[in-house]
């Protein structure tokens, strides 16, 4: 099968790679530019463990084609902390102890990114809704609502 | 002498019998005695079973002294999550 | 008989606090390894070719075309697996399920493996793989495969009551008393049958591993595992491999919940670089997992009790029947053992059938087989409580085991906990809280027995102080924070000064798997000794740099401190003291210790659950859950708390949703998180905690394991509980929308 090019933007770097023209962007993320911190849980849109953004749009990547996203902007879990600082949610879902197992931890933390970006004072069940399509097997999600809406507390903070 | 209750399914092994008097001071020795008047009780050790003793389970402590007229009983030796 | 108990009660500076997981940066930025995260130079990809039939005889299987593609490194079928079991039944039923040998006994069994340069090739070769197969009669259903004439799946197995061929591998009749009798005394018998179906642990990250293994018999495996040491024992043994020649490294495991107790493709993926000499990785699609690793049992229930008019329960009767899947297992027995465990009654007769049918072999899943009785039981309990018109809680509290109990597996209790779980529920403010329309309120108890078992951990302290625990259970929840915790404690350190590393089972002697809630208590117990032993090489060193006889020094708060005549004005060292000095006062400073930690301590709980159901639609939300549980000692509460609430969520999924379909040809229908719905964010409200802290006298600190018992009550109180909102009995879960209509159309 013919490979193609793609030149994107991930996590702010500029990124090159070839790839069969039938590969997700999933596996391209982990296996061509080494960002593991994608998570395979189903390859099927169903569980969200490979959220990423492209262009700013919360999408499961196993669901991406690697040849839709040339010249486009992807960011992931790794991209989340700045300046060697983690993000308010990467803090509160440690502080929490919105993890156990911790494989669906990237989805969410993505996932709950793109939920505070665009509604930065969120209900108890507009976070459970925005975060619907993200599985956790381990946590009952109780400790990730609270963590999210201790995020969202100190994000309001900063801001103002 | 002890009493030692045999639990379920593992009475098959021991006649059927569901309780055996005998003389033993710790676990393996109580093992032991079952084996030797019970040759189809050996390979039962092999795969698995676990000593109640005054209700504690013991799984692996085999050299655990039994208190006289302790309450025992042979359980097989089962799996957690 | 049993371990220090000096400590117990006594007061904690840290143990109970809650500090920040010592890998909660790696899993929140992405650096984590999991089982699919590591590659090695020159690796190929393993993929697997699965049955589609639920049971078929393997004439022939022809891969001589798959190994001529190009790019294709190695194809194996059972001729690559000789067996080398030596006899034993139990390890080669492990070897056949995987990888078939001349049989196909479930849809998705594996009949033959490949390794190639990519992923493409690898699923180009499967394709080339020609199998014949002639298919045989198949059986999914527990009752029909019980039934005369039943297709039979092992031909070894017999009944033990007729001595012929038969689905039936184990049958176990536990009980005391006398039944009848018991039955004749009471004012009400009740009796009700109970269906529950097959579920999954649904652990989000798929089976995945990366083997070496050359022509010297020398290997390395990196696994997602719950135990790399049993997955070293068995993938040496099903290989001919010298145990100590491979090692096993368990990755980050990203949930288990027993799934990952038991070797799948690891094995395969060993042979797999044996044949190609070169590095191979196995990643398990979500259907694989599905359709071939470890399910619970489908169960069929029948249960008997009988209650006088004061709420004294005289009898109680099961027969549990439990799918084994193609393989012999004791699940059915698991049932029976734990069934009644929570009650004190006078007679009782709980009968577990094992079953095969033509499903993948059953697997432990959190509490193994404790949900499905508790299920029956506890809706049978709450049966009678209406018969009598007493509340449901104080018939509960009335025949609640205690202390000189019988169990219903044998034994009598000592000091349990059920007790203060049922007057915890009663005092709870959620069982006072108002219901309203379409809504009901359901309680259950629960049981799991714990283990303990073989463990060794090492620690080791640098010369500025930190200190580095080895231990050898695998961390699924938080469990290095807990370690980190009681080596801190027990020091008189920082915790931040603790880091708690999983060993691999080349820096560590045998560590059973982190099963049956057994990974803080045991490492716990081994590391609060290990620690006691580093701190007696600490007071020897510091002997030697104040010139004090050893006994004169005591170890507190992080000192050593010399003491008695003479002595009163020196000046105590720090650790970080003795610690830079160590190289100089006879080298490295560490503690190490082995233990069999019996006696977990068995373990109860107490919940309350309240759901709302749509009449139109048949669906139920779970509108408010509590949690009650005895803990012995909460070392971390949060993750405790997590236990509780992750085990909580889990049973919710499985009363309401979670069901794997087989249809008429015994294919998997919904192998894949789409069909089978485990619980979502939106599902679920805040699920409320009460941890009660009774010690547990077996371990220095009073810890019990905390993480099975919680997904033993929620089936049976989500099932009281919609029983209650629609007034007609559940029987049969998952309480789907379908079913809930189905039960009030026949009402």
């Amino acid at each position: 099968m013919a490979g193609v090019h793609i030149s994107t933007t991930i996590n702010g770097d500029m990124v090159e790679f070839a790839c069969p023209q039938d590969e997700t962007l999933l596996n391209s993320l982990r296996d061509r530019v080494g960002l593991t911190g994608v998570k395979e849980g189903c390859g099927t849109g169903d569980c969200g463990a490979c959220s990423v953004t492209l262009d700013g749009r919360l999408v499961c990547s196993c669901l991406v084609l690697s040849a839709e996203v040339n010249g486009r902007n992807i960011t992931t879990v790794e991209g989340m902390s700045e300046e060697g600082k983690l993000h308010p949610l990467q803090e509160k879902f440690i502080e929490h102890a919105a993890l156990q197992c911790g494989i669906c931890t990237p989805g969410f933390l993505v996932a709950a990114k793109v939920l505070l970006e665009d509604n930065p004072k969120p209900s108890e069940e507009e976070i459970r809704y925005a975060l619907a399509g993200n599985l956790c097997r381990c946590t009952g999600y109780d400790k990730i609502v609270r963590a999210v809406q201790a995020a969202g507390k100190e994000m309001r903070k900063k801001r103002r | 002498m002890l009493r030692v209750n045999i639990g379920g399914s593992l009475r098959t092994a021991v006649e059927g019998a569901d309780a055996i008097d005998l003389e033993a001071e710790t676990i393996d020795e109580l093992l032991r005695s079952l084996s030797l008047r019970y040759p189809r009780f050996e390979p039962l050790l092999k795969s698995g079973i676990a000593v109640a003793i005054n209700g504690e389970i013991y799984r692996d402590n085999w050299y655990v002294k039994i208190p006289l007229d302790a309450e025992v009983f042979i359980l097989p030796r089962i799996q957690g999550g | 008989m049993g371990h220090d108990t000096k400590f117990t009660n006594q007061e904690f500076k840290l143990v109970g606090t809650r500090p920040a997981r010592p890998d909660g940066v790696d899993k929140v930025t992405g650096r984590a390894r999991y089982g699919a995260d590591i590659s090695a130079p020159g690796q190929l990809v393993g993929l697997v070719l699965r049955s589609p039939y639920a049971h078929a005889k393997i004439k022939k299987i022809d891969i001589s075309k798959a190994e001529k593609l190009k790019g294709v490194k190695a194809v194996i079928t059972d001729a690559d697996l000789p067996d080398n079991t030596k006899g034993n039944r139990d390890l080669l039923d492990i070897l056949e399920n995987c990888m078939a040998r001349g049989r196909a006994l479930y849809d998705g069994h594996a009949v033959a493996a490949v390794a190639a340069i990519d992923d493409q090739t690898a699923r180009k070769a499967l394709k080339l793989i020609k199998v014949s197969y002639e298919k045989l009669p198949h059986v999914t259903d527990v009752d029909e495969a019980l039934k005369d004439g039943a297709p039979i799946i092992q031909d070894f197995v017999v009944d033990p009551r007729t001595k012929k061929n038969s689905n039936l591998c184990k049958l176990t009749t536990l009980g005391h008393g006398d039944i009848d009798a018991g039955f004749a005394e009471a004012d009400y018998i009740v009796e009700q049958s109970f269906k529950t179906e097959q579920t999954h642990q649904g652990y989000i990250e798929p089976h995945a591993c990366l083997a070496t293994l050359g022509p010297d018999g020398a290997g390395e495996l990196w696994v997602t595992t719950q135990g790399p040491f049993a997955f070293r024992s068995t993938c040496a043994e099903l290989l001919g491999l010298d145990i100590s020649k491979l090692k096993v490294t368990s990755s980050e495991i990203g949930g288990g919940f027993g799934g990952k107790t038991h070797v799948w493709v690891e094995p395969l993926a060993l042979a797999l670089s044996r044949k190609a000499n070169r590095p191979v990785k196995m990643v398990m699609s979500r259907d694989e997992v599905f359709r071939a690793s470890g399910p619970t049992s489908s169960t069929s229930i029948d249960v008997k009790m009988g209650v006088k008019k004061d709420g004294t329960i005289t009898a109680a009767h099961a027969v549990l029947r439990y799918h084994n899947g193609a393989f012999p297992g004791f699940w059915g027995m698991l049932g029976a053992m734990t069934s009644f465990a929570c009650y004190d009654i006078k007679n009782i007769k709980p009968v577990g059938y094992d079953v095969l049918v033509n499903r993948p072999k059953v697997a432990a899943y959190r509490a193994p087989s404790a949900p499905m009785a508790a299920f029956a039981i506890e809706s049978t309990v709450d049966m009678l409580a209406h018969k009598i018109g007493m509340k449901p809680i104080d018939l509960r509290i009335k025949n609640a085991a205690k202390e000189g109990s019988r169990a219903s597996y044998g034994p009598t209790y000592g000091p349990i906990g059920i007790g203060p779980t049922l007057d915890a529920a009663k005092n709870h403010p959620h069982m006072r809280a108002k219901l309203k329309k379409n809504q009901g309120r359901g309680m259950a108890c629960g049981f799991w027995f714990n283990f303990g078992g073989q463990t060794c951990v090492d620690l080791n302290i640098g010369t500025d102080g930190s200190v580095n625990l080895i231990v050898g259970t695998v961390d699924v929840g938080g469990s290095r924070a807990s370690l980190s915790l009681i080596a801190a404690e027990e020091l008189g350190i920082a915790y931040e000064q603790v880091k708690t590393n999983i060993g691999d089972t080349a820096s560590l002697g045998h560590n059973d798997m982190t099963d049956g809630s057994r990974g803080t208590f045991s490492s716990g117990m081994a590391t609060i000794f290990a620690a006691r032993n580093a701190i007696e090489v600490l007071k020897e060193r510091a002997s030697k740099m104040m010139d004090v006889p050893l006994e004169a020094i005591v170890w507190e708060n992080g000192t050593a401190k010399a003491i008695g005549k003479g002595h009163s004005n020196m000046a105590p060292l720090s650790l970080k003291e003795i610690a830079a000095a160590a190289p100089k006062t006879g080298g490295p400073i560490a503690g190490h210790k082995e233990v069999v930690a019996d006696n977990a301590g068995v373990s109860f709980a107490s919940h309350i659950c309240d759901v709302e159901v749509d009449p139109e639609t048949g669906s139920t939300r779970v509108i408010r859950y509590t949690v009650i549980q005895d803990a012995g000692k909460a070392i971390h509460p949060d993750y405790v708390e997590g236990q509780f609430q992750g085990g909580a969520a889990q049973g919710i999924g499985w009363a309401l949703n979670e069901e794997s379909i087989y249809d008429k040809n015994g294919i998997l229908q919904n192998p894949g998180f789409l069909d089978y719905r485990i619980p979502v964010c939106s599902d679920l409200p805040f699920i409320d905690t009460q941890i009660l802290e009774i010690p547990n006298p077996n371990h220095p600190y009073g810890v019990r394991g905390v993480g099975e018992t919680s997904i033993v009550p929620p089936l049976a109180a989500i099932g009281n509980a919609v029983s209650n909102a629609v007034g007609v009995r559940m029987s049969h879960i998952p309480m789907s929308p379908m079913r809930i209509l189905k039960a009030l159309d026949d009402a």
